[in-house]
């Protein structure tokens, strides 16, 4: 059966909405993903039968807060293929990295070495070069190809036997590019280095099965994957999170405190100081659940036709160029593109007069821009939601550009 | 409508690339980056005993906007000190609509750049590029 994508569309109020008069064509959600009523409707219970704290009442609707919290953290755990108490809600993917950076940064020497990418988003490049300052650790990094890939013929030569942690992102929020992560698990595994990825452009995609990946670590944001702003995930291998260090203090992620010394909470709360976004979790829960009842190999068919129908299109106009794999393998719905002659901020404000919201600049990856000597890319990110109608109207302001403004 | 921003005149000014380029000897050499967009300007100027602009020539990596206003700039920079180029920034503030008055040309060109709060910072960044090299 093909894909229904006039469905899927009646689910997210915002695609209605008229702006100057024309419809919203929404292909920036690289940037952040609309939300569906799904969602909406887990917050907006959460507000108006459940609101209280949570852990820490024993009055009713506390009890309704924290079991709605705690079913969030199962939604996630069984969104991802793992267990609950593996699920440390974050307040946003960028944190999650931060989290890792810090607590599991507390584990390593002067000396040890983290292997990066070159086309890493800043958040997962700056919370390492801040450990770096901390404690003295190296960072290495792996080269991007041509076609805008992580080069991993590259790995023997960037692995060595001090690697302790390599951190690549999952799916490139620049060029679409899929990881090889079984090409990445089995080099850092035979240098004993553990492996964590950025999921931030994957997780908007489908239920992912993280154990047969073979990672240790694994974040993302939930805004990107339909959730409310504000939170994000963090996955970690139980024995991994057992060893590491809080990273913030406070409430919550206590076993006992003196002032003499504080013993601390087992994970996940060991992670979770303060009181958490609880609304946002109950929200990201609602959204793990709303892609988990998503027919994704014809959404995925799906979001990948809307590719080739772009690809082609920007090809028959010339000057263009794509910064990404021109095939459709290993790939996902993100694809960036330069318009000779036209800066991509040109390219995108003049997208925005035909109604196409997209995204233009460096998009936080400096040193992919730099690899490939762009001052930018424009960028087009799509999810299920989007249709033809999507994709003809941001050609059409491509052609638009393309006449006027050189 | 974008083309209400991208008129005429200010991808007129962009293509002239008025006094595009780089100085021989230049008294002073300054780059800006707007951090937010990544464009980015480098401004040669040669001074007189006064302080004054002799010969002016840039190299702009931005959008269109950043290039009109860098170009407007150096088409009337000559002969002006830190005092003459100041005035010319109220024009261009004139004509993006945060002080009041009329804008001076050339800079009533981007007077469509009013309704774009967000591209602003684009028309000025030349500005700020100068005003380093004079100080
Ligand atoms: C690949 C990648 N990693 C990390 C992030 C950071 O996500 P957030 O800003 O939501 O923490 C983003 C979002 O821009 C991203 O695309």
């Amino acid at each position: 059966m093909s894909f229904d994508v006039t469905a899927v569309r009646r689910q997210f109020p915002i695609l209605s909405e008229i702006i100057d008069g024309r419809p919203i064509h929404y292909l920036d959600n690289g940037a952040s993903a609309q939300t569906p009523l799904a969602v909406i409707d887990a917050v907006r219970t959460y507000e108006t039968t459940s609101r209280a704290n949570v852990l820490r009442g024993v009055h009713r609707l506390a009890e309704r807060a924290t079991e709605a919290y705690e079913n969030a953290r199962s939604e996630v755990a069984r969104f991802l293929g793992v267990q609950p108490m593996e699920i440390i809600f974050t307040g946003g993917c960028t944190a999650a990295i931060n989290l890792v950076a810090y607590s599991y940064g507390q584990l390593l020497k002067p000396g040890d070495r983290i292997l990066l990418s070159e086309l890493e988003h800043h958040s997962n490049i700056v919370p390492w070069q801040l450990l770096r300052q901390r404690s003295g650790i190296e960072l290495d990094t792996l080269p991007v190809t041509a076609d805008g890939r992580i080069d991993l013929g590259a790995l023997p030569q960037r692995l060595t036997n001090k690697t302790r942690l390599v951190s690549l992102t999952h799916v490139s929020n620049v060029t679409g590019a899929l990881l090889d992560v079984r090409a990445v698990v089995e080099a850092a595994r035979a240098v004993g280095a553990k492996v964590m990825l950025d999921g931030a452009q994957r997780a908007p995609h489908g239920p992912l099965d993280l154990p047969a990946l073979g990672i240790d670590f694994y974040a993302f944001a939930g805004h990107k994957a339909y959730g409310p702003n504000g939170i994000g995930v963090l996955w970690g291998r139980p024995e991994l999170l057992e060893a590491m260090p809080p990273f913030h203090g406070g409430g919550s992620m206590i076993g006992r405190v003196t002032f003499a010394e504080s013993t601390w909470a087992p994970p996940p709360r060991r992670f979770e100081a303060g009181t958490p976004p609880i609304g946002p979790a109950i929200g990201l829960g609602a959204a793990c659940r709303w892609m988990g009842a998503l027919d994704w190999s014809a959404a995925h068919d799906h979001e990948m036709a809307l590719v080739q129908r772009l690809m082609d299109g920007l090809q028959e106009i010339g000057g263009t160029r794509l910064l990404g794999p021109a095939s459709l393998q290993n790939r996902y719905p993100v694809v960036s593109f330069m318009l000779d002659g036209v800066h991509p901020h040109d390219v995108a404000q003049t997208l925005d007069g035909f109604g196409v919201a997209v995204r233009a600049g460096h998009h936080c990856a400096q040193p992919l821009m730099d690899r490939f000597d762009l001052d930018g890319t424009t960028r087009a990110s799509m999810v299920p939601y989007n249709d033809n109608d999507d994709i003809d109207a941001l050609l059409a302001g491509v052609r638009h550009a393309a006449r006027t403004l050189r | 409508m974008s083309d209400q921003l991208y008129q005429e005149r200010i991808v007129a000014l962009a293509k002239a690339k008025t006094r595009a380029g780089k100085l021989a000897s230049p008294t002073k050499s300054v780059r800006r980056d707007n951090p937010l967009c990544g464009d980015r300007v480098i401004i040669d100027v040669t001074l007189d005993g006064q302080g004054r602009i002799t010969e002016i020539a840039h190299q702009v990596r931005g959008c269109l906007l950043c290039q009109a206003s860098t170009s407007a700039l150096a088409s009337v920079a000559v002969g002006r000190d830190a005092t003459g180029i100041a005035d010319l920034r109220h024009d261009a503030e004139r004509a993006l609509g945060r002080e009041s008055g009329e804008a001076r040309e050339p800079f009533a060109a981007f007077v469509p750049v009013r309704d774009y709060k967000s591209r602003q910072e684009c028309v000025l960044l030349p500005f700020d590029a100068l005003k380093d090299a004079l100080s």
